[in-house]
């Protein structure tokens, strides 16, 4: 049986959003001059004092993006963006004169993270609560990096982007745009334009990363599109764990997020991206929230290389991602295990792209999406099998779980193969949460809100356990508060 | 502890209960019999409080409350406890994980502390023991892949957890075999005690062998048609239900 109609009512009476993030903190801030053009790049690039060969590369970026059309074929709906009426770079002005440490960084920057549950204070990390480095980056830069130290001794090179192009200005200039070209899509191209700042991770040969590293996102500013770029390299042999979260404030306007990030795994090494998305998603009415239009993509290099992506989206307007493994060395993996919920009148339409070029190579997709409220979700996968992908193996589950009767669900896989030898399996499967189960769960005394929230994380249980220890619990409790109020 | 007084329930439009009364007083055991669609389950979903059933007239009373004002898990943490005929499979939550979120909101209703995951453990493991439920199956994903015995038995296991006032037992002994049945009923009267009622749904007269009730009910049409004692049972068994059925 279908959840009743009484329950799908109490969708709409009970939307009110439960966004606890959605705070603005007053920072008296510098922005560029509102709009985009030849010299708002030139303006970044200044503010940054970047090298002139950076410069060039964002304005081939945009003189190309200039000639670029914005997609239209994924499965969501929005208002056509005046890229005009955006800021496009903005800074908390203590920034400016440039804290030189933790001690230095505004303390009402500090409060805000620690409102969002985020420490920044190095003591309170090293009294056991979490084997986190962390970078915060918020609004157009990195306000501060923990622990930098402690990794610099292993030789892992950790902070903003910024940070990197002025002291590793040879590994940037090396991997930058390799995995996704300045020309890849729209919205990279924007972002290779008019990126800001974000998290640039190195570690060395043979080495294995001693802590998790992270990186938190915070948009705080109005009007103001964030456009992080994230690049991770890892050396043969080397190993790191890297996770992201995101918030955002409650604002009736729509904000842009198009952020870029490339990994890079050489021989035997592996990388481990995790994504906690949890982005103002608007209101019950969609009015508000942020367009999350993101390019995410690892090669796979070297041989016995792996690359693997988890993602609990649960926040954003709207999210138009697919997080993709190039697997170029033999006996490479890539691995994507993937959540993504949409309540009220949110629409995600995501997936991955795995693109088996070696032989030997294997990937896995593990996809759950939930949807709740008049919200859309789509799965879309494309899983290509390239000419010398000898004995190459994927093997794809799409698990859609709906919420009510006005949602949608939607699985677009696309398969391609060239090699005769290669294998590749999909699976998918449609359900609902029915009236038994939830009945079930309150029969014995468990009341709605917790009855699906168990039942949801059961249903997304193999993605969950693909999370680092300490971020499984936080992302368990997220599943069930972005499906308050999806039922009675 | 109990008492339904012409009690009228409409199913899509459609009158399944018509005028039920029945009472049921602390400690006692009552069995409800009846053929195929005499509204044997309805009573029990409309006692635990389920969604879409109509209830069109007359009163429940439990443990001196009104039941109707109560939602489904208000009655479940005020001790209703119904064991299902067909319990749900949830993929994804081990059977250990629902039975501590279940205790636990029982347990806070009642104003007593929450049991920690260790505490939690043993308490469960010697219950199940009890029922020959060993840990695999506790480690399991509720109801997933149980055959037909673990699922009844898992049933039994969660009553003895959630210690409920009202046991509603719905067809608790269909699909079980002679060892199964015998866990089972083993299981049900541990709970009998003079604070606790259970109300037994079966067709037949089998689980009624070793849970041995003090009264019997033959329900058919929506109302119950007679009352006895446990001996009554045994005539149905003789008779069949159409004879009484037409009889009343």
């Amino acid at each position: 049986m279908a959840v009743s109609a009484d329950t799908v009512q109490q969708v709409a009476s009970l939307a009110e959003q439960k966004y606890k993030y959605g705070f603005f903190t007053d920072i008296d801030h510098v922005q560029a001059p509102k709009g985009l053009s030849e010299d708002i790049v030139r303006f970044i690039s200044a503010k940054k004092g970047e090298p002139e060969w950076l410069l060039e590369w964002r304005l081939r970026a945009y003189r190309h993006w200039l000639e670029m059309k914005e997609p239209d074929w994924a499965r969501v709906d929005f208002p056509k963006i005046d890229y005009q009426d955006l800021y496009y770079y903005s800074a908390p002005k203590s920034k400016d004169d440039g804290p030189k440490s933790l001690d230095e960084v505004d303390p009402e920057l500090l409060k805000t993270y620690e409102k969002l549950g985020i420490p920044l204070s190095e003591q309170e990390v090293l009294a056991g609560v979490r084997n986190v480095a962390i970078d915060a980056v918020f609004d157009s830069v990195s306000v501060a990096t923990t622990f930098k130290a402690r990794l610099e001794k292993e030789g892992v090179i950790f902070g903003s982007f910024s940070d990197a192009v002025k002291n590793h200005p040879e590994l940037v200039r090396k991997y930058l745009g390799s995995v996704v070209p300045p020309t890849d899509n729209y919205f990279a191209a924007l972002n290779s334009a008019v990126f800001s700042d974000g998290s640039f991770a190195y570690i060395p040969k043979g080495v294995r990363c001693p802590m998790e590293l992270s990186t938190y996102f915070r948009i705080n500013a109005a009007q103001t599109g964030q456009f992080e770029r994230t690049l991770i390299i890892a050396e043969e042999g080397a190993y790191v764990s890297y996770l992201e979260g995101c918030t955002a404030p409650m604002r009736d306007e729509n904000q842009l997020h198009a952020a870029v990030v490339e990994l890079v795994a050489l021989d035997d090494a592996e990388i481990k991206y995790s994504t906690v998305q949890n982005w103002y998603p608007g209101d019950a009415d969609g009015v508000g929230g942020i367009y999350n239009f993101v390019t995410k993509r690892g090669a796979c290099r070297g041989r016995n290389s792996k690359i693997s992506w988890t993602q609990v989206e649960t926040g954003s307007a709207i999210t138009w991602k697919y997080p993709s493994c190039i697997l170029q060395g033999d006996n490479s993996v890539g691995e994507f295990y993937s959540i993504a919920i949409t309540n009220n009148m949110q629409q995600a339409d995501t997936g991955t792209k795995m693109i088996h070029l070696g032989r030997n190579t294997r990937s896995r997709i593990i996809s759950k999406g939930i949807s709740a409220g008049r919200a859309q979700n789509t799965y879309r996968g494309l899983v290509r099998m390239g000419p010398k992908a000898e004995k190459a193996r994927n093997h794809t589950v799409c698990d859609s779980l709906l919420i009510g009767d006005r949602c949608g669900a939607h699985t677009v896989p696309y398969i391609e193969s060239q090699n005769a030898s290669a294998r590749v399996e999909h699976e998918a499967t449609t359900s609902k949460v029915s009236e038994d189960q939830l009945f079930y769960c309150r029969q014995r005394g468990i009341d709605e809100e917790d009855a699906l929230s168990l039942i949801v994380n059961g249903f997304c249980k193999e993605v969950l356990q693909q999370l680092p220890m300490e971020f499984a619990v936080e992302a368990q409790k997220l599943v069930g508060i972005s499906l308050e109020g999806s039922v009675g | 502890m109990l008492q339904i007084k012409d009690l009228h329930v409409t199913v899509d439009g459609k009158e399944i209960l018509k005028g039920l009364s029945l009472d049921i007083g602390d400690g006692e055991v009552h069995a409800i019999m009846g053929p195929n669609g005499s509204g044997k389950s309805t009573l029990s979903y409309v006692l635990a409080g389920r969604e879409g059933y109509e209830v069109t007239g007359g009163t429940v009373r439990y443990r001196d409350q009104d039941l109707f004002t109560l939602n489904a898990e208000e009655r479940a943490r005020e001790g209703v406890f119904l064991a299902f005929q067909y319990p749900v499979e949830i993929p994804g939550v081990p059977t250990a994980t629902f039975l501590k979120t279940a205790v636990n909101a029982v347990r806070r209703h009642r104003g007593e502390a929450e049991l920690d995951a260790m505490d939690f453990l043993k308490f469960v493991r010697a219950r199940a023991k009890e029922l020959e439920i060993g840990d695999d199956m506790i480690k399991r994903f509720l109801n997933v892949g149980f055959s037909g015995g673990e699922k009844k038995r898992a049933e039994i296991l969660q009553m003895a957890l959630l210690e409920p006032t009202l046991m509603v037992l719905d067809e608790t002994d269909s699909g079980l075999d002679i060892d199964a049945l015998r866990i089972v009923s083993e299981g049900i009267n541990r709970m009998r005690g003079p604070d606790r009622s259970t109300l037994m749904i079966t067709h037949y007269q089998r689980l009624l062998n070793y849970v041995v009730p003090d009264h019997v009910h033959v329900m058919a049409g929506g109302r119950i048609v007679r009352s006895g004692g446990k001996e009554l049972a045994l005539e149905l068994e003789e008779k069949g239900y159409a004879d009484i059925a037409s009889a009343a």
